[in-house]
């Protein structure tokens, strides 16, 4: 990958035509469609490989050949280059965003921008939620892929969605003793689920080789026990409650999308709902921003051939291939619609509104517990009495937290957008800053 | 696969090329990164860069040890 050509802008500053965020399967198939284009490409990520999350690289990672052919193509591609270990930290200026890596920060500037942020999970607070053992569903599985050890462990797999399919898959791959998988969503809601799975060949195929003989429907995590770390996990399944003895447990409620970004360069997001906001695109994956395009799970989750296909389509738009752009839309609806039976069957039950108690942290940078939020207005509020979503983190843990459990809306992005050096924050103020020899 | 040595306060750990610090720290320990406000024990939690739980101090800056790789030499310094 070579570097990218400046064009018409201020001596030094660099610059390219097409910004895409985001090396998971939207981004990197948003600059392979817009390639052909020669326009000058960049991608960035804030991962020390391509993949995303679905495709995290790593050395007890099993990529699919079709994820590592893009990763070759992108890499024969002189036009695009890619630098990992990046973060956007802030927009200082209208067609700009300052970057940080490991070395240093820089404005780049951009004609086209792609947005494909992704999705964190859904990390819901539950008596134990903070001890060492606990981390996310998703979670496991990338720690698993970047080599933790598991070997032998007891591993009890919980939240909702087929996430937990996969990740208790690739728990028992690495050598874990998966004990139990509890699938909050009623049973009929995934007999329901699997059985639309028909319309969906390749998908079906994925739940046959995932399915697991510890899986149980209606069933979710109560209370997660240990002194210094994870000793035990109290589980609900259909009204019975049993305490299981375990190293790890993972749990995850579905995802929701990062819009950070979006919504500092003035995104219009979905409107208000059940589901957690997402930046609102029209049919050619356009946002309200002019120049601006979205795909992928920050536009709402809904699967990686879902991004793989929005992702395309976005390229095609900022390259300027409509037609290339219009070809694709009938494959979209395709993947829209397995989307709309995920959301749907595997909708949180309210019981997993409860699960936090007045005692239990809501709050993991600054601790603060949910007593400390109850009868609050609102995040403002809030966060002026307890310090709530101030800390690191920025509020992306618990402000998702608090939209399920009290319905608040979630907090408006903070800059820079994850902490950054000083150094790197002064640029934002400088009038220009060279682009760096090279990249990673 | 080739190993590589590093140092977690001071002390060497030997893991696989390609490993996260996030995995180094649960080959050398229980996997606690940093203590909370109250006095927590705090291990890596989302595993993907957002819950900051993780945050190291790694070659004198800080960084997410989930996205971070391990490099030979490189020293990790968890808060006392």
């Amino acid at each position: 990958m070579t570097p990218s050509t400046p064009s018409n802008s201020a001596p030094g500053l660099a610059q390219c035509d097409l910004l895409v965020i985001g090396a998971g399967p939207a981004g990197m198939a948003a600059a392979l469609a817009a390639a052909p284009s020669g326009m000058a490409i960049v991608l960035v990520d804030d991962n020390p490989a391509p993949g995303g999350q679905i495709w995290r690289d790593g050395p007890d990672a099993h990529i699919p050949p079709a994820a590592r052919h893009m990763r070759e193509q992108l890499a024969r591609r002189a036009n695009v280059r890619l630098h990992l270990g990046t973060r956007v930290l802030s927009a200082p200026a209208p067609g700009q965003l300052l970057l940080e890596d490991a070395e240093r920060g820089w404005c780049l500037g951009w004609q086209k921008l792609i947005l494909c942020n992704g999705a964190r999970e859904l990390l819901l607070p539950f008596p134990g939620w903070t001890l060492p053992g606990v981390t996310g569903a998703g979670g496991l599985q990338a720690l698993i892929k970047g080599g933790m050890p598991v070997a032998d462990q007891r591993i009890v797999v919980a939240g909702t969605g087929p996430l937990l399919l996969a990740a208790a898959a690739s728990a028992r791959q690495a050598g874990a003793r998966v004990i139990h998988i509890a699938e909050q969503a009623p049973r009929r809601a995934v007999l329901g689920f699997a059985a639309q799975l028909l319309r969906w060949p390749a998908k079906l195929g994925q739940a046959l080789t995932l399915a697991d003989r510890h899986y149980r429907t209606a069933s979710h995590v109560q209370a997660a026990h240990g002194s210094k770390q994870l000793e035990s996990v109290t589980l609900r399944t259909r009204g019975r409650s049993e305490t299981l003895d375990c190293e790890r447990l993972a749990c995850g409620f579905g995802l929701v999308p990062n819009t950070q970004l979006g919504q500092l360069l003035g995104c219009a997001l979905t409107p208000a709902g059940t589901q957690a906001p997402a930046l609102l695109v029209d049919c050619w994956q356009a946002t309200s921003r002019p120049s601006v395009y979205a795909a992928g799970e920050c536009t709402g989750f809904g699967g990686s051939e879902r991004a793989l296909v929005q992702g395309a389509i976005a390229g095609h738009m900022a390259a300027g291939n409509n037609q290339a752009a219009q070809k694709l839309l009938p494959e979209r609806a395709r993947w829209d619609a397995f989307a709309r039976q995920l959301r749907q069957r595997f909708a949180l039950q309210p019981a997993i509104r409860q699960l936090a108690q007045p005692d239990t942290l809501v709050c993991r940078c600054e601790d603060v517990p949910l007593a400390a939020l109850q009868g609050r207005g609102g995040w403002t509020d809030a966060k002026l009495h307890s310090r709530c979503g101030m800390g690191a983190c920025q509020g992306r843990i618990c402000g998702a937290a608090a939209q399920v459990l009290l319905g608040w809306s979630p907090p408006a992005p903070k800059l820079p957008l994850s902490p950054a050096r000083i150094g790197t924050l002064a640029l934002s103020s400088a009038p220009s800053t060279p682009e760096p020899a090279h990249g990673n | 696969m080739t190993l590589l040595q590093l140092f977690i306060n001071v002390e060497p750990v030997v893991v696989r090329s390609g490993c996260t610090v996030a995995a180094a720290l649960r080959v050398a320990g229980d996997g606690t990164a940093r203590m909370s406000i109250s006095g927590q024990s705090r291990a890596p939690f989302c595993g993907m860069g957002v819950c900051q739980e993780c945050r190291v101090t790694i070659d004198g800056q800080q960084r997410l040890a989930c996205q971070t790789l391990c490099q030979d030499g490189m020293q990790v310094r968890l808060a006392p």
